[in-house]
């Protein structure tokens, strides 16, 4: 107990003293300075902490891991291309590599055309806070309490019982089912019920932006296309989509980037098993099942040349808004 | 190209036609907004039914039928996940782990976007540049050496390795977000300080922080959930050996495999992992939203 109120100590006042007094002592040796000197040295001081914190915990460890990626399971000898070479022929990594491309396309393709048909529609009803706010409360809770909320939400029983679990009671109603979801034979089953766990909990960000975007567009302009006669699938079509078209990329980027690295989900109902496992649980297990620490590595290092391409894209977007700032 | 260019009739029909289809339009508008709201909403509720009923229900009725009478809801499942599976120190640990891994993000994050915004140094936009880079470094590629790092350094398993870690994997989307939003604050207001004899750390303290409330808002309630519903790192640089300093997220997941047929126990502790987030994030939602656009549309 008394642990714990020292914890708390250092948690609510240590840290923050710390780090305010970090910037007022550095201040003061700067000031002892002569002048000149003073402007140059200042800006280092301030942005020190954070590129010691990007270089240890990014930078150099991306650099390592790739080194470790082409040594042998202890990290003592280098075995060239072995580990990839491994990745590329075993069929569990095959088969969690075939599954994060199902992730990242159907995620993907979930989270951006839900949000968008729901921006859309939000907007022209009265309610639009109290519906958005309800699309949006999944992404506060984390993956782990909305896998346990789904695997309630699954639940099956065998047929000619009565269904416990929400959907499979809603089939039921309408003489479908029960469907074994999760633990079902087929991957596809399988795999698109973890996935829209994921649609389900990221769509209200897509929303959020979208939405944000949408109200960006001139009200004069789509009342000028309806006037002139365009429908409501033509404004959309030739209005709404073009112009919306960079923040849809944007909210599809940063989807893919979270579909490929999805780990919760997995881990918490699956763990992988029946055809659900995915590059970044698989590369967990080589981790600490197996221990093979180079396998590991070159599971991250595929998982990080999957998403390099994102990296570029980004930096060249940043570009171009400096150029008009 | 305007309406009167045209015969003035096929206007009014068109009006007339949109107006006429606007009814059963709206109807459908209704339903499928309203469809996707109870979508949307349902699991959670379903959940948060559950947990407050008897084991034996759980097991044997859909969480809908405990909603008409008898009424038979108990506090069982929460008393036992809290007293039996640890969940009230896992609460604390949460709390512990995601407090400084907030503070120290925001705030070393705010030191270097003041000095990236507002002073001169030589790279100053190459090193910048690298900072956006690194966005989108996925944090499996950094796993493995920094564990070896945190343990060579003997803090593997204690808050202050995932305070540390969290930190660097916050940082450059806080530098980001905070660099964009300091460097639009007016000029004149640095300048005249700068002329009254404020140095630096005063300006920053006394002008640059307060004026940058709103965008710190957003960025602590960010980090905030983001740190209080992480698994992966918890769960690598903890680990199973210091169990006792595990946040919620990774002692529940091991209930899901631990409780075997206990599911109802489940209910109780997911909505214990998720109450706090909650609560921040219906409380602070305009924040969050602001965040969550200003990072992304604009940046």
């Amino acid at each position: 107990m008394e642990d714990r109120l020292i914890t708390a100590a250092i948690v609510l006042l240590g840290v923050p003293a710390a780090l305010v007094g970090y910037i007022l002592v550095t201040e003061r040796l700067i000031q002892a300075l002569p002048e000149r000197r003073q402007g140059r040295l200042r800006p280092w001081f301030w942005i020190a902490p954070a590129l010691a914190f990007l270089i240890v915990f990014l930078i150099y460890p991306t650099i390592n891991t790739l080194v470790l990626s082409f040594q042998d399971k202890f990290s003592r000898n280098f075995v060239g291309l072995d580990n990839y070479i491994w990745f590329f022929g075993d069929p569990g990594t095959l088969e969690a590599l075939r599954n994060s491309v199902l992730w990242v396309v159907f995620m993907t393709g979930g989270v951006v055309g839900l949000g968008l048909l729901v921006a859309i529609l939000v907007d022209r009803v009265r309610y639009e806070p109290v519906a958005k706010t309800a699309i949006f409360v999944p992404l506060a809770i984390s993956f782990v309490a909305a896998a346990i909320i789904w695997q309630f939400m699954y639940q099956y029983r065998p047929p000619g019982t009565p269904q416990i679990g929400t959907v499979n009671s809603v089939l039921g109603l309408v003489g479908l089912g029960p469907v074994d979801w999760i633990r079902e034979r087929s991957f596809l089953v399988d795999n698109f019920a973890l996935i829209f766990i994921g649609v389900w909990m990221w769509t209200g960000f897509a929303m959020v932006i979208l939405s944000a975007g949408l109200k960006g567009i001139s009200t004069e302009l789509l009342e000028a296309a309806r006037v002139d006669g365009a429908n409501e699938w033509q404004v959309f079509r030739g209005i709404i989509l073009p112009l919306l078209m960079p923040t849809i990329f944007v909210v599809g980027t940063t989807i893919v980037i979270t579909a490929l690295k999805s780990f919760d989900i997995i881990y918490t109902l699956t763990n992988g098993a029946f055809g659900t496992d995915v590059i970044a649980r698989k590369m967990f297990a080589e981790m600490f099942t197996t221990q093979h620490f180079g396998r590991a590595s070159a599971v991250a290092i595929v998982l990080l040349l999957a998403i390099i391409p994102f990296m570029a894209v980004n930096i060249r977007r940043f570009r171009e808004q400096e150029a008009l700032r | 190209m305007t309406a009167a260019s045209r015969p003035l009739d096929v206007t009014r029909t068109a009006v007339a036609k949109r107006q006429g289809r606007g009814r059963l339009g709206r109807v459908a508008l209704h339903v499928i907004v309203i469809g996707l709201m109870a979508l949307w909403l349902v699991p959670t509720l379903g959940l948060l039914v559950n947990s407050f009923r008897p084991a034996s229900d759980v097991a044997r009725s859909g969480w809908w039928e405990s909603l008409l009478p008898p009424w038979d809801f108990t506090l069982a499942n929460y008393e036992h996940v809290l007293t039996q599976n640890n969940l009230g120190d896992a609460f604390i640990n949460s709390l512990f782990i995601t407090i400084p891994s907030t503070v120290i993000p925001v705030m070393v994050a705010a030191f270097a976007a003041y000095a990236f915004a507002w002073m001169d140094f030589p790279y100053k936009n190459a090193i910048f540049v690298a900072i956006v880079g690194l966005l989108v470094i996925p944090l499996q590629s950094t796993l493995i050496p920094v564990l070896r790092l945190l343990a060579g350094a003997g803090i593997a398993g204690e808050y202050l390795a995932v305070w540390l870690a969290h930190t660097g994997y916050g940082l450059p989307f806080a530098v980001y977000l905070l660099r964009n939003y300091m460097g639009g604050l007016p000029r004149e207001v640095f300048e005249s300080a700068s002329i009254d004899g404020a140095n630096p750390a005063t300006a920053f303290f006394r002008l640059a922080l307060p004026m940058s409330v709103p965008v710190l808002a957003s960025l602590a309630i960010f980090q905030f959930l983001f740190v209080w519903n992480d698994l992966l790192v918890s769960l690598i640089y903890i680990g199973p050996t210091r169990s006792e300093n595990l946040p919620m997220t990774v002692v529940v997941s091991n209930l899901v495999s631990s409780l075997g047929g206990e599911t109802h126990f489940l209910t109780a502790a997911a909505f214990l992992t998720m109450a706090l987030p909650l609560a921040v994030f219906l409380g602070l939602q305009r924040y969050f939203v602001r965040g969550i656009t200003g990072g992304a549309v604009k940046g």
